[in-house]
Protein backbone atom coordinates (compact mmCIF):
# COMPACT_ATOMS: atom_id res chain seq x y z
CA UNK A 1 0.00 0.00 0.00
CA UNK A 2 1.25 3.48 -0.79
CA UNK A 3 -0.29 6.91 -1.20
CA UNK A 4 1.23 10.21 -2.28
CA UNK A 5 0.25 13.79 -3.02
CA UNK A 6 2.58 14.92 -5.80
CA UNK A 7 3.30 18.00 -7.90
CA UNK A 8 4.71 16.22 -10.93
CA UNK A 9 2.90 14.47 -13.82
CA UNK A 10 1.46 11.05 -12.91
CA UNK A 11 2.60 7.86 -14.61
CA UNK A 12 -0.33 5.38 -14.54
CA UNK A 13 1.65 2.48 -16.02
CA UNK A 14 4.28 2.78 -13.29
CA UNK A 15 1.56 2.44 -10.62
CA UNK A 16 0.10 -0.56 -12.43
CA UNK A 17 3.54 -2.20 -12.47
CA UNK A 18 3.94 -1.44 -8.78
CA UNK A 19 0.91 -3.55 -7.75
CA UNK A 20 1.46 -6.39 -10.25
CA UNK A 21 2.31 -9.82 -8.80
CA UNK A 22 1.85 -13.38 -10.06
CA UNK A 23 -0.55 -14.10 -7.17
CA UNK A 24 -2.96 -11.56 -8.63
CA UNK A 25 -5.30 -12.55 -11.42
CA UNK A 26 -6.72 -9.06 -11.78
CA UNK A 27 -5.36 -5.52 -11.85
CA UNK A 28 -7.60 -2.46 -12.07
CA UNK A 29 -6.19 0.91 -13.05
CA UNK A 30 -8.31 4.04 -12.53
CA UNK A 31 -7.12 7.30 -14.06
CA UNK A 32 -8.99 10.54 -13.35
CA UNK A 33 -8.30 13.27 -15.89
CA UNK A 34 -9.15 16.94 -16.32
CA UNK A 35 -12.27 17.18 -18.47
CA UNK A 36 -12.66 19.87 -21.12
CA UNK A 37 -16.24 20.76 -20.15
CA UNK A 38 -17.87 21.07 -16.72
CA UNK A 39 -21.55 21.89 -16.38
CA UNK A 40 -21.62 23.27 -19.88
CA UNK A 41 -18.61 25.57 -19.50
CA UNK A 42 -15.42 25.10 -21.50
CA UNK A 43 -12.54 24.39 -19.12
CA UNK A 44 -8.96 25.43 -19.93
CA UNK A 45 -7.32 23.92 -16.85
CA UNK A 46 -7.66 23.22 -13.15
CA UNK A 47 -5.59 24.32 -10.20
CA UNK A 48 -5.62 21.74 -7.38
CA UNK A 49 -4.72 22.69 -3.83
CA UNK A 50 -4.69 20.51 -0.73
CA UNK A 51 -4.29 20.45 3.02
CA UNK A 52 -1.37 18.25 2.19
CA UNK A 53 -0.54 16.60 5.49
CA UNK A 54 -4.17 15.78 6.22
CA UNK A 55 -4.86 14.71 2.63
CA UNK A 56 -2.06 12.17 2.79
CA UNK A 57 -3.24 10.95 6.19
CA UNK A 58 -6.88 10.63 5.08
CA UNK A 59 -5.91 8.91 1.83
CA UNK A 60 -3.78 6.51 3.82
CA UNK A 61 -6.75 5.69 6.07
CA UNK A 62 -9.00 5.08 3.02
CA UNK A 63 -6.48 2.72 1.45
CA UNK A 64 -6.13 0.82 4.75
CA UNK A 65 -9.94 0.48 4.91
CA UNK A 66 -10.06 -0.80 1.33
CA UNK A 67 -7.23 -3.23 2.03
CA UNK A 68 -9.01 -4.76 5.00
CA UNK A 69 -12.46 -4.73 3.42
CA UNK A 70 -11.42 -6.27 0.10
CA UNK A 71 -8.44 -8.30 1.31
CA UNK A 72 -5.56 -6.97 -0.71
CA UNK A 73 -2.52 -4.91 0.19
CA UNK A 74 -1.78 -4.21 -3.47
CA UNK A 75 -3.22 -0.68 -3.61
CA UNK A 76 -1.31 2.42 -4.73
CA UNK A 77 -2.82 5.92 -5.05
CA UNK A 78 -1.28 9.16 -6.25
CA UNK A 79 -3.08 12.51 -6.46
CA UNK A 80 -1.50 15.39 -8.29
CA UNK A 81 -1.86 19.01 -7.16
CA UNK A 82 -0.84 22.29 -8.77
CA UNK A 83 -1.82 23.58 -12.20
CA UNK A 84 -3.13 20.87 -14.52
CA UNK A 85 -4.15 21.16 -18.16
CA UNK A 86 -7.12 19.51 -19.86
CA UNK A 87 -6.32 15.82 -20.35
CA UNK A 88 -3.76 15.68 -17.53
CA UNK A 89 -4.20 12.87 -15.01
CA UNK A 90 -5.17 14.23 -11.58
CA UNK A 91 -5.51 10.92 -9.75
CA UNK A 92 -4.35 7.36 -10.37
CA UNK A 93 -5.49 4.32 -8.39
CA UNK A 94 -3.93 0.91 -9.04
CA UNK A 95 -5.33 -2.18 -7.33
CA UNK A 96 -4.42 -5.84 -7.77
CA UNK A 97 -6.19 -8.84 -6.28
CA UNK A 98 -6.38 -12.58 -6.98
CA UNK A 99 -9.93 -11.97 -8.30
CA UNK A 100 -11.50 -9.23 -10.42
CA UNK A 101 -14.62 -8.49 -8.37
CA UNK A 102 -12.65 -7.41 -5.31
CA UNK A 103 -10.15 -5.48 -7.46
CA UNK A 104 -12.99 -3.45 -9.02
CA UNK A 105 -14.72 -2.95 -5.67
CA UNK A 106 -11.54 -1.77 -3.92
CA UNK A 107 -10.78 0.70 -6.72
CA UNK A 108 -14.33 2.08 -6.60
CA UNK A 109 -14.22 2.36 -2.82
CA UNK A 110 -11.00 4.37 -2.89
CA UNK A 111 -12.18 6.93 -5.48
CA UNK A 112 -15.60 7.42 -3.87
CA UNK A 113 -14.16 7.92 -0.39
CA UNK A 114 -11.40 10.16 -1.76
CA UNK A 115 -14.02 12.45 -3.29
CA UNK A 116 -15.98 12.49 -0.05
CA UNK A 117 -13.23 12.91 2.57
CA UNK A 118 -9.82 13.96 1.27
CA UNK A 119 -9.18 17.71 1.69
CA UNK A 120 -8.31 18.64 -1.87
CA UNK A 121 -9.91 21.51 -3.77
CA UNK A 122 -9.95 22.60 -7.36
CA UNK A 123 -10.35 25.92 -9.05
CA UNK A 124 -11.40 25.67 -12.66
CA UNK A 125 -10.09 28.17 -15.16
CA UNK A 126 -12.57 28.59 -18.00
CA UNK A 127 -11.60 29.46 -21.53
CA UNK A 128 -13.58 32.71 -21.18
CA UNK A 129 -10.96 33.86 -18.64
CA UNK A 130 -13.01 33.40 -15.45
CA UNK A 131 -12.08 31.09 -12.56
CA UNK A 132 -14.19 29.40 -9.91
CA UNK A 133 -13.73 27.07 -6.96
CA UNK A 134 -15.61 23.84 -7.58
CA UNK A 135 -18.22 23.01 -4.95
CA UNK A 136 -19.71 19.56 -5.53
CA UNK A 137 -22.26 20.18 -2.78
CA UNK A 138 -23.70 23.31 -4.37
CA UNK A 139 -26.96 22.88 -6.20
CA UNK A 140 -26.95 24.44 -9.59
CA UNK A 141 -29.34 27.29 -10.16
CA UNK A 142 -31.29 26.76 -13.33
CA UNK A 143 -32.20 29.83 -15.33
CA UNK A 144 -35.91 30.01 -16.07
CA UNK A 145 -36.76 30.12 -19.79
CA UNK B 1 -5.22 30.15 24.88
CA UNK B 2 -3.97 30.43 21.33
CA UNK B 3 -5.47 28.36 18.51
CA UNK B 4 -4.09 28.26 14.99
CA UNK B 5 -6.75 28.55 12.32
CA UNK B 6 -6.01 27.15 8.87
CA UNK B 7 -8.08 28.33 5.93
CA UNK B 8 -8.16 26.77 2.50
CA UNK B 9 -9.33 27.45 -1.05
CA UNK B 10 -12.40 29.73 -1.16
CA UNK B 11 -12.19 30.37 2.60
CA UNK B 12 -8.56 31.50 2.37
CA UNK B 13 -9.67 33.94 -0.34
CA UNK B 14 -12.59 35.21 1.70
CA UNK B 15 -10.38 35.96 4.71
CA UNK B 16 -7.42 37.16 2.64
CA UNK B 17 -5.04 34.71 4.33
CA UNK B 18 -4.58 31.01 4.89
CA UNK B 19 -3.51 31.01 8.52
CA UNK B 20 -4.09 33.05 11.67
CA UNK B 21 -3.62 32.82 15.42
CA UNK B 22 -6.78 33.32 17.47
CA UNK B 23 -7.10 33.89 21.23
CA UNK B 24 -10.05 31.99 22.73
CA UNK B 25 -11.02 31.34 26.37
CA UNK B 26 -9.83 28.07 27.93
CA UNK B 27 -12.40 25.32 27.46
CA UNK B 28 -13.63 26.70 24.13
CA UNK B 29 -15.16 24.23 21.71
CA UNK B 30 -14.90 24.06 17.94
CA UNK B 31 -18.34 25.75 17.88
CA UNK B 32 -17.05 28.66 20.02
CA UNK B 33 -14.04 29.01 17.76
CA UNK B 34 -16.32 29.15 14.70
CA UNK B 35 -18.42 31.83 16.37
CA UNK B 36 -15.24 33.86 16.79
CA UNK B 37 -14.19 33.30 13.20
CA UNK B 38 -17.64 34.20 11.93
CA UNK B 39 -17.23 37.64 13.51
CA UNK B 40 -14.34 38.22 11.11
CA UNK B 41 -16.18 36.88 8.05
CA UNK B 42 -17.31 40.12 6.46
CA UNK B 43 -18.38 38.52 3.20
CA UNK B 44 -20.42 35.84 4.96
CA UNK B 45 -18.63 33.06 3.10
CA UNK B 46 -18.67 30.51 5.94
CA UNK B 47 -21.65 28.15 5.84
CA UNK B 48 -23.59 27.48 9.09
CA UNK B 49 -21.65 24.28 9.81
CA UNK B 50 -18.44 24.04 7.81
CA UNK B 51 -16.30 20.89 7.94
CA UNK B 52 -13.67 21.16 10.65
CA UNK B 53 -10.49 19.22 11.30
CA UNK B 54 -8.54 19.48 14.54
CA UNK B 55 -4.90 18.44 14.20
CA UNK B 56 -5.60 16.85 10.80
CA UNK B 57 -8.64 14.80 11.88
CA UNK B 58 -12.29 15.65 11.23
CA UNK B 59 -13.92 16.92 14.41
CA UNK B 60 -17.39 17.82 15.65
CA UNK B 61 -18.57 21.22 16.87
CA UNK B 62 -18.68 20.08 20.52
CA UNK B 63 -15.02 19.07 20.52
CA UNK B 64 -13.15 20.92 23.30
CA UNK B 65 -9.98 22.64 22.10
CA UNK B 66 -6.58 22.75 23.77
CA UNK B 67 -3.86 25.37 23.53
CA UNK B 68 -1.84 24.96 20.36
CA UNK B 69 -4.51 23.00 18.48
CA UNK B 70 -4.51 23.48 14.74
CA UNK B 71 -8.09 23.96 13.56
CA UNK B 72 -8.67 23.69 9.83
CA UNK B 73 -11.82 25.10 8.26
CA UNK B 74 -12.50 22.93 5.26
CA UNK B 75 -14.59 23.98 2.23
CA UNK B 76 -16.52 21.29 0.34
CA UNK B 77 -13.81 18.94 -0.90
CA UNK B 78 -13.42 18.41 -4.63
CA UNK B 79 -10.55 16.01 -5.21
CA UNK B 80 -10.26 13.39 -7.91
Amino acid sequence: MRVAIVRTPLDPSALLAEVAATAHGASVLFVGTVREVNEGRAVGGIEYTAYESMAARELDAIVAEAASRFETDAIVVEHRIGALAVGDASVVIAVAHPHRAQAYDASRYVIEELKRRVPIWKREAYVDGTREWVDPTATRTEVAP
Amino acid sequence: MTITALLFASYAEAFGRDRMELEVPDGSTVGDFLQRLRGMDREGRLPPAPLIAVNERYARQDRVLRAGDEVAVIPAVAGG
